[in-house]
Parts: structure tokens; C-alpha cells; sequence
């Protein structure tokens, strides 16, 4: 409620103050342990540092101590690549579907919103009891890979809704005047224009996976994926090293993180330097 | 002619949704199913056995553990979702009324979600060194003279569990509550000050009922949330406190399939039943189709 542009009203301060407490409750504990993953070789679980060194890094790869990392890091990447590309196909599928009024799509809405807020362990739970019931063995691509896209498909399918509800259609229409396919229309309109969207769908897809451990723990089978690896460690590993996999882990998410949103901002320069070719509705957030 | 289209373009539909429908039956729906079928099954002390029987909920409801699990994790869902929702609120209105550049709005927004897109159990974890008897908290308020002694109920305590979920859900509640507040209308708050009124009661009778859908769905977010999760109770409490679905997950590490799937029916009809209470109180249905 800044009438006065110049002057700031008194509880703008307050409130700075309060969200500055607010980002470092939610940065700070996270810090610590990335500080801490770099203790020396004698340092324990909390601080004091006894020294710096890189030393609990390199026993994450001794495997005996710390369980099969290597293994589990390759599963998450690989399980979490293949429910980015099927959570972006699906969800733009489904989004588009919903633009139009079909019978039963309430109800097709509803399901994936049940899906949504389910709690995870029941999830793993009943996917776990079918495949049983079923003989069919547990796998991280199999029942895992199912499991976790209950979660990341409603996602994707909100964040399909909320970026198709800005898309101008007279683009398509323009299309279709011209004589184009339906194939042509979306690979050469659709897609290019919600690009930044599909990223946005694909970072969900991607980190959810990564991160997944309520569903996946009761379907993974055999062989675990990193998040339960780390769940071992937790009540196992009494040393550093489960911090040193707590930064490593953390890198990955942070790398995909800036991929992702470094390439949406790249590409939204690039149209509005070109305004012509501008699909980006008038931002609805105007802060006057 | 026209009824050919109409018919392609629904049949088009269709084939569009049916790989979502396609997943979410065959992972979702039918092991919804399979739950509820084997909360019949008879437990014989070893395995399941095929049943029809309401043995496993009997001994549910008549157990006293049951109520004790279910008013732990209802007061676990109360406090977390009330600091939440205040800690959220606050957030959220600070972003959307007081930031006045959308570029400064957009980054500091994300400043706050990009923890989401990190492991929780990582976290979690990293409240272990902060919390802790030597942690840095205790060692701040020594150095700071506040008390001589580590307190020591800091972690593995119901104070650390909420403290964890309040760090990992809180997300939840800003990104509905701010969505909810940047489409507000700024010429009606600008009418309001015209008109004299003062910012509590503009937030009052202006803000609060034009973001309750927001305020909805991200309560809806953290109380199911809360009530599903079990691995932040296990951790943080230290073994000193249980939520219903810690006690349904060692159920089920004991093979206990049919008590873990007549649990698990229970605790899906209480959390449908809250979602129901809020939906009521707010109808979100417009938000989300929207």
C-alpha cells in the first residue's frame, strides 16, 4: 500500500525484517551442513570444525561404510530423466485435452487432484501390495517409476493449466488458416510458444523424482535410489559423510535448478527483444 | 459435416488424456482398491491370508494406541498448519503488496521456493547440527549469556518435529497465498485507503477474503502433508514420538499387510474428511479449473 512512492510506510520495514528471518530459517540449518560435510578427518557431527578436508567425500565412494552411493546416485539420475520426459509429454497432452469439454473431465480432474495430496506412503503401500498380489518383482523402473508419477503428472498438469491459460489461440487459428496439420500446429506453434512452461513441467518432473522417498520406499525393489540410500545413512552412518551427501546431493538440484530457470529467463530476453514474436500476455502481477 | 468434427475433436480429447488416465488408474486407483481389499485380509502371525473380515479394524478402534496416534498427529497438523499459515500469510503479503518491483518480486519469490526443489530428508537432516546439544543455537545462547546449560529439548522432541515440518511445508502455504494475492485488484486497496480505512482493516475485510482460496489450498497442502508423513516424526522426535503413519510403517516393515492397509483406509477417510470440512468453508473448485 505504497501511495507515496517515495516514502515507504514504517511496517514495509517490519515486514523486510520478517522475511529476512524467514530466508535465513530456511537457508541457514541447510548451510551448516554443507559447512560441516568439509570437517577433517578426526571432526564429528557437529561443530567444531577439527580442520578442513575433503575427506568424508572420498569415503562416500568407499562403499562397505556408507552403502552403494554410486549405484543409488545413477538410479535417481537415470529414474528421474525418465519421469521428466513422461511427465512433459503427458501433462502437455493432457493439458491441451482439457481445453476443450469433454465428458468426464471433472472427473479425470478430480483424480489427479486425490493423486495429488494422497499421502505418499499409501501410494508405495498399494502399488507395493498390487505388484505382490501380482508376482510381479519390484523394480526402480517398473513400480517405482509408476508410483512417483502419480505425484509429478497433477503437478505438471496444474502447471500446464496455468501456462495454457495465458496462451493466445488466434496463434493456432492463424495456423490453420494457412493449412497447417494438427502435428505441424503443435510442433511448430504450440510447443515453441510454452517452451518456457514445458521447462518449468520438466524442472518438476526432474527434481520431484530425484527427491522422491515416501513412494518410492515400499516399490523400489532390490536396489535403492539415492533419497533411500540417504534414509539408511541416517540411522546407520553416524559420521560426516552423511553431510558430505547431503552437499553432493544438493549440488545436483541446485545445477538443474539454474539450467532450468537460466534457460527460461534466456528465452524470455530473446522474445522480448523481438516483441513481435511475443506470446507473453501482459504480466498480471502489477505491484500498483 | 459438423458432427463429424464435434465427434474427432472429443475422440482427440480423449486420446489426449488417456495416458494421464492410463497412469494415474493403474498406479493410483487400483492400489487404492488393493488397500481397501486387504484391510479384510486376515493376519495369521506370519502372512496375510485372503478374507472378508472386520477383525483388523475391531482391533483398531478398540485399541487405546489408535486414539493416542490420531490426537498426536491431529495436534502435530494443528500447530504446524496455524505457524504456517501466519508465516505464509506474512510472507506472501509482504511480496505482493510491499515489493514493488516485479523483477524483485519474481527473485525473492523464488528465493523461497528454491528449497522445494531440494531433498527434504537433507533438510530435515540439517537441523540435526543446528538443534543439537552442542549445536549452534545452544552454543549461540551460551555465548549470548541466555542460559549456562544446553537446552536440551531442542532436538528429539516434539519441538524439533514441528520445527521440520514448519521449514519443509511452510512453501506450501505462500505459493497458493501469493498467487491468490497478485491477481487482487489494486485499484480496490487504493479505494480503501481513499477511503480512509487503515491497513489492518484493509487486510481484514479486503486481503484475507479475496485470497482465501489460496489460504484453502495451502492448508489443504500441509495438513495432508503432516498427517502422511513419518519420516521427519521418526527422526526428529528421536523414537520419542509417533504419528499414525510411522505406526502404519512399521506395520508394514513387519509384514503386517493387513493392519498397515485397515490403518492406511482409516487415515485416507480422516484426511478426505478434513479436505471435505475446508472445501466447504471454501469452494477452491473455480481456482483450480480455472
Amino acid at each position: 500500500m505504497q501511495r507515496d512512492l517515495g516514502k515507504r510506510p514504517w511496517t514495509f520495514y517490519v515486514l523486510a525484517a520478517f522475511f529476512a528471518l524467514f530466508v535465513l530459517f530456511l537457508y541457514g540449518p541447510m548451510s551448516a551442513i554443507y559447512v560441516l560435510s568439509f570437517q577433517g578427518p578426526t571432526g564429528g557431527l557437529t561443530f567444531p570444525m577439527n580442520g578442513v578436508s575433503l575427506h568424508w567425500f572420498t569415503a562416500l565412494f568407499n562403499q562397505q561404510r556408507t552403502g552403494d552411493f554410486a549405484g543409488g546416485f545413477t538410479r535417481s539420475i537415470a529414474l528421474a530423466v525418465i519421469v521428466l520426459l513422461l511427465t512433459v509429454v503427458i501433462s502437455v497432452m493432457a493439458g491441451l485435452a482439457f481445453r476443450r469439454r469433454f465428458f468426464g473431465a471433472t472427473a479425470v480432474f478430480y483424480l489427479a487432484v486425490a493423486s495429488l495430496i494422497m499421502p505418499g506412503l499409501l501410494v508405495g503401500l498399494g502399488v507395493g501390495l498390487l505388484y505382490q498380489t501380482m508376482g510381479v518383482t519390484a523394480t526402480w523402473f517398473g513400480s517405482a517409476l509408476g508410483a512417483q508419477l502419480t505425484w509429478t503428472l497433477p503437478f505438471g498438469l496444474l502447471i500446464m493449466f496455468a501456462v495454457l491459460s495465458r496462451f493466445n489461440r488466434s496463434y493456432e487459428e492463424a495456423g490453420r488458416d494457412l493449412g497447417a496439420s494438427n502435428w505441424k500446429i503443435l510442433w511448430m506453434i504450440v510447443v515453441p510458444i510454452l517452451f518456457p512452461g514445458l521447462i518449468a513441467v520438466a524442472l518438476f518432473g526432474f527434481t520431484l523424482s530425484y527427491d522422491e522417498f515416501p513412494r518410492t520406499l515400499l516399490t523400489v525393489g532390490a536396489e535403492n535410489t539415492l533419497p533411500l540410500e540417504i534414509w539408511g545413512m541416517t540411522t546407520n552412518v553416524t559420521s560426516p559423510a552423511l553431510y558430505a551427501l547431503g552437499t553432493v546431493t544438493t549440488l545436483v538440484s541446485f545445477t538443474v535448478i539454474i539450467i532450468a530457470l537460466g534457460s527460461i529467463a534466456l528465452i524470455q530476453r530473446r522474445r522480448s527483444r523481438r516483441p513481435a514474436a511475443s506470446d507473453s500476455a501482459p504480466a498480471e502481477i502489477g505491484t500498483e | 459435416m459438423e458432427f463429424a468434427i464435434k465427434l474427432s475433436t472429443a475422440s482427440t480429447s480423449y486420446l489426449q488424456v488417456a495416458p494421464l488416465l492410463l497412469v494415474l488408474v493403474a498406479f493410483f486407483g487400483i492400489p487404492l482398491l488393493m488397500i481397501v481389499g486387504v484391510s479384510f485380509f486376515e493376519y495369521d502371525g506370519v502372512s496375510s491370508v485372503p478374507a472378508f473380515q472386520f477383525g483388523n479394524y475391531i482391533d483398531l478402534f478398540t485399541s487405546r494406541i489408535t486414539l493416542t496416534l490420531y490426537l498426536k498427529t491431529l495436534e502435530y497438523a494443528l500447530f504446524v498448519w496455524a505457524i504456517t499459515l501466519v508465516v505464509g500469510f506474512t510472507v506472501s503479503y509482504f511480496l505482493a503488496f510491499h515489493v514493488r518491483s516485479i523483477l524483485w518480486q519474481m527473485a525473492l519469490f523464488l528465493l523461497c521456493t528454491v528449497p522445494f526443489w531440494t531433498s527434504n530428508i537433507i533438510r530435515m537432516i540439517s537441523w540435526i547440527p543446528f538443534l543439537g546439544r552442542n549445536g549452534l543455537f545452544n552454543q549461540a545462547l551460551i555465548g549470548l549469556g541466555v542460559t549456562k546449560e544446553p537446552l536440551e529439548f531442542l532436538l528429539f522432541s516434539d519441538f524439533a518435529v514441528v520445527i521440520a515440518y514448519v521449514h519443509l511445508f511452510t512453501l506450501f502455504m505462500i505459493v497458493p497465498i501469493f498467487n491468490a494475492m497478485a491477481r487482487i485488484d489494486r485499484s480496490v486497496v487504493e479505494a480503501a485507503l481513499d477511503g480512509g480505512s487503515s491497513r489492518w482493516r484493509i487486510i481484514w475485510e479486503i486481503i484475507i477474503p479475496l485470497s482465501k482460496t489460496g489460504i484453502a489450498l495451502g492448508s489443504i497442502f500441509v495438513i495432508t502433508l503432516v498427517m502422511g508423513d513419518f519420516f521427519v516424526v521418526n527422526t526428529m522426535s528421536g523414537g520419542h514420538s509417533a504419528s499414525v503413519a510411522l505406526a502404519m510403517y512399521n506395520q508394514i516393515a513387519a509384514v503386517q499387510y493387513p493392519f498397515a492397509a485397515a490403518s492406511a483406509v482409516i487415515l485416507l477417510v480422516i484426511v478426505t474428511l478434513l479436505v471435505a470440512a475446508i472445501l466447504r468453508v471454501v469452494d477452491v473448485r473455480r481456482e483450480l479449473a480455472g
